[in-house]
């Protein structure tokens, strides 16, 4: 019984494993990620990201059609190319990064609907937007993996001065001139994690399984590794709940994912040890020193 | 004589061209307690800028002879740090071990160790576990001061550190100051309070983008030097002419 509702599916179906390994991979880089790009107040431009990156995946699509690589392709440049943009702009001058890319987002994603619907059928508007998460490939399940391990790889190397730019940048900047080469390549390594979500969930959904499990984490700790570690928890337990249940019940797989994220993020909110919701409501009585 | 830390030669810094430490001339000697005195505006967190290297020199040179980068510790004004972020008071004060430790460094028991003595030179003993956000104001300050022992620099530049900290904390950041002196650490601090100045600093610069006044702290300090500064400070011209003073 509980074989067949937890494992069977997985069991019996090639897809499916396919699609929580490339979700699994995803939850894995995409915690840390998504942690600093909260802690560094960049929730939204990881949101405007994603968007950035459709109209390269779109130019790859119209030259190529529905293949992996020239789509991978065209939107980790479209990403590097609005990513250092913006970072180097909001550095250099006093325009600030979220204002550049709200008109970014909005730009890059009229031009990418418009570049797939000059050659493309509604389907494969549907997939480019929202993914398809049970259609993974070995290519792009390699390709996920890989992220995964170059973005864990880059992570434990920039973790330092990463930790010292969110809290202190004045600190950073006056020991290392570390500073904004950090804040580029963490940049980079959001792109490469949202080109790895688009094939999975779409360029509309790829930052869920970033910032949902991040900003859920905040609610179980005050310690950066430890909120890192919950929100790889939590990317991982969506990716296989929201699988069973869109198995289950036939729902969408992509967005069925998102939504389970969406839900351990109001449960967090509501139950979270730290500063929930219901904690506040009811709150212990205080310490005597 | 004592050798001398750091030498501003015909030294203008400032925004947009605008200057806002205008052609300044002199020598720290090393192991002296200086302080910058001067109105708002007068270019003093400017100076320390500068001498950190964050703010490149519209003109002139701050020659540093032997001491580097990482022989130069920096508390900035109102500090800039997140007070949100999920860290641990440990975690902030180790940052000062950054030339030693660089990315991947790890920490010995010894190097746990000093970063709790340092904290309990502060006065802050126990508070390793703390979440910084949960630390008050003055605190943070002495968080702050913890990392700045472990830095261990030569050269320590300090940007209104009293701002907003009772006197009980200023008493004790004050101390530790003493001791840097004492150890022949050059100590420079921008500052408001003068009976602070008065009583724990030899050496005052009164600055008002230009120097209006150097050197020994009783002499600096005379009632007209500070009118003077104040009226220096008053006469800002939006439509300035480039500056063709020679050096």
């Amino acid at each position: 019984m509980i074989y067949d509702a937890l494992f069977a599916p997985f069991a019996e179906f090639t897809f499916m494993r396919r699609a929580l390994v490339g979700g699994l991979a995803l939850s894995i880089s995409g915690g840390p990620v998504g942690v600093f790009l909260m802690l560094r107040r960049m929730s939204l431009t990881g949101d405007a990201m994603a968007h950035a990156i459709l109209p390269g995946v779109a130019v790859g699509y119209l030259l190529f059609g529905l293949s992996i690589w020239p789509m991978t392709l065209g939107g980790l440049i479209a990403g590097f190319a609005v990513a250092l943009l913006a970072g180097l702009v909001a550095r250099v001058t006093v325009l600030k990064e979220d204002a550049l890319l709200a008109a970014f987002y909005l730009l890059s994603l009229a031009l990418g609907v418009t570049i797939v619907s000059l050659k493309g059928s509604n389907v494969d508007l549907l997939h480019v937007l929202f993914g398809s998460v049970l259609a993974l490939g070995d290519d792009t399940l390699l390709l996920l993996a890989g992220i995964s391990t170059i973005t864990l790889a880059v992570m434990a190397l920039i973790y330092r001065p990463l930790v010292l730019d969110t809290v202190d940048p004045g600190f950073l900047r006056s020991v290392s001139g570390s500073g904004t080469p950090v804040h580029l390549i963490f940049l980079a390594l959001v792109v490469l994690n949202l080109v790895g979500g688009f094939n999975a969930l779409g360029t509309l959904l790829a930052v869920g399984l970033m910032m949902l499990p991040a900003a859920a984490s905040r609610f179980w700790s005050a310690d950066i590794t430890a909120m890192i570690g919950i929100s790889v928890l939590i990317g991982c337990l969506s990716t296989f709940g929201g699988l069973l249940v869109s198995y289950h019940v036939s729902l969408a797989a992509g967005p069925t994912i998102i939504l389970a994220a969406g839900t351990l993020y109001l449960v967090s909110i509501a139950f979270g040890r730290r500063e929930g919701l219901v904690w506040k409501l009811f709150p212990s009585p205080h310490l005597s020193a | 004589m004592a050798a001398s830390a750091v030498h501003f030669s015909d030294l203008t810094l400032g925004y947009d061209r605008y200057p806002a430490v205008h052609h300044l001339n002199g020598i720290v000697d090393a192991g002296s307690l200086l302080a910058v005195v001067g109105p708002n505006g007068a270019g003093k967190s400017t100076l320390l800028k500068g001498l950190v290297g964050t703010l490149k020199p519209l003109q002139g040179t701050i020659g540093l002879g032997s001491i580097k980068r990482q022989d130069i510790a920096y508390l900035p004004q109102a500090a800039d740090i997140d007070r949100t972020f999920p860290l641990s008071v440990f975690d902030l004060v180790a940052a000062g071990n950054w030339h030693r430790k660089g990315l991947f460094g790890g920490f010995s028991r010894a190097d746990q160790h000093a970063i709790s003595d340092a904290l309990m030179a502060v006065g802050l003993g126990g508070f390793e576990n703390r979440v910084i956000g949960a630390l008050s104001g003055g605190q943070l300050q002495r968080a702050l001061f913890a990392r700045l022992l472990l830095q261990d620099a030569r050269l320590i530049l300090l940007d209104e550190p009293f701002t907003a900290i009772d006197t009980k904390t200023t008493a004790d950041l004050l101390a530790l100051i003493s001791r840097w002196h004492g150890e022949k650490r050059t100590v420079i601090a921008v500052l408001h309070d003068m009976d602070v100045v008065k009583q724990h600093f030899p050496q005052t610069l009164l600055l008002a983008r230009e120097t209006i006044a150097w050197g020994d702290t009783v002499e600096t300090l005379r009632p007209e030097n500070l009118l003077r500064a104040r009226r220096m400070i008053e006469a800002h011209d939006p439509h300035a002419a480039v500056c063709d003073r020679a050096a």
